[in-house]
């Protein structure tokens, strides 16, 4: 339970290191620079292209593979999410309702 | 920084606070199961709370528990959290102006504890950089205290996801409550025709390149994303007098 390989500790605090980096890449020289105007205007679609490209396989993939949506929990879940979400606009709604429709289905019928 | 009295006094503080608060929920199961997840792939309780409190990224953290485990080279698997966290880089690009006026050990500070959502939160609430220092004092304390409760949340679920390993399965799918909480940010920033083109575009092209290795898809898609919306932009007549800001 305690174990400490110091192999594992050097990686950890090389991952450390990478999240840092990864984060701040652009924050780190303080020389006067701005990116090209394309990019600025680019960047108004980055966020919502970041959250659909992490969101979207998260739902309708398992196993590297596109689901048949008729029989996955997560489906449902998502739809019943995003009703709430368009009549009551409340992300928490969102949260609620959709473990509401996910958690019956996945632990109950195994979806 | 979030323990800077200065802006913890900026309402504009409490409203990041009260704004994340709402997904913190979706957060913390997400949290939770990244604990139990990394126990249950081998890590002891030990190395898996100094990974928690040190590396600070979900999924960089789940990809590299599998390689650590298999007796991957230490080179090898900072490699792939890097490419893991590639997205992160073209966050920090977009960010620059917001924070050059900081000095540099606060942009790494607040650089580690913006991720997706505080990310996307915080371009939602300020899609312009601010100009005058109290604007920028205002910026700036949303973000952190945005940041605050996403740390918070996340931090405290996953030491109690990695306490309660054995208690909770991973086949639960609590989890899923995380992703729950992305679909409902994600409906909220669906204002905009181009905005909705950018989503399905990314979602898209990421279950398409799947294949590609170290969660490249989302870089991939990304840059698609971005592209097409672009090319889109260039192809309407301009209308927009504010520009890119009026997207």
């Amino acid at each position: 339970m305690f174990d400490l390989d110091p192999r594992t500790l050097i990686t950890i605090l090389a991952l450390g290191v990478v999240s840092v980096l990864t984060r701040s890449l652009f924050f780190i020289s303080s020389s006067p620079w701005t990116l090209p105007r394309w990019a600025q205007r680019g960047l108004n679609y980055a966020p919502i292209a970041a959250l659909a490209a992490v969101v979207v396989p998260e739902i309708v993939m398992a196993q590297g593979a596109l689901i048949t949506p008729w029989s996955d929990a997560r489906v449902y879940a998502t739809i019943a999410g995003l009703g709430w979400f368009y009549w009551k606009r409340g992300v928490l709604g969102t949260i609620v309702t959709g473990m509401a429709v996910y958690l019956p289905l996945h632990l109950g019928l195994g979806w | 920084m979030f323990f800077q009295k200065e802006l913890r006094r900026q309402p504009e503080f409490w409203e990041g606070v009260r704004e994340q608060s709402n997904v913190s929920v979706g957060i913390a199961a997400w949290g939770l199961m990244t604990g139990v997840a990394m126990v249950e792939s081998g890590l002891s309780a030990l190395e898996a709370v100094l990974m928690t409190l040190i590396v600070f990224a979900g999924s960089a953290q789940l990809a590299a528990v599998p390689m650590l485990v298999g007796g991957a080279p230490v080179w090898v698997i900072v490699a792939a959290a890097f490419c893991v966290n590639l997205r992160f880089v073209v966050f920090s690009a977009h960010l620059r102006p917001y924070m050059m006026h900081l000095p540099l050990w606060q942009r790494l500070v607040s650089g580690y504890v913006m991720v997706d959502l505080t990310y996307v939160f915080f371009t939602r609430r300020f899609p312009v950089p601010g100009t005058t220092p109290q604007e920028r004092l205002s910026q700036q304390a949303y973000m952190m205290g945005n940041c605050a409760i996403n740390y918070l949340a996340w931090m405290g679920a996953s030491l109690v996801g990695i306490a309660l390993s054995s208690a909770v399965p991973t086949a639960w799918g609590l989890g899923f409550a995380g992703i729950l909480a992305l679909v409902g940010v994600l409906a909220s920033m669906a204002s905009s025709g181009l905005r909705v083109v950018s989503a399905g575009v990314a979602g898209t092209a990421a279950v398409a390149a799947w294949a590609l290795p170290l969660k490249l898809n989302i870089v991939v898609a990304i840059a698609s994303a971005v592209a097409v919306c672009l090319v889109i932009e260039a192809m309407r007549p301009p209308r927009d007098p504010l520009g890119a800001h009026g997207v």
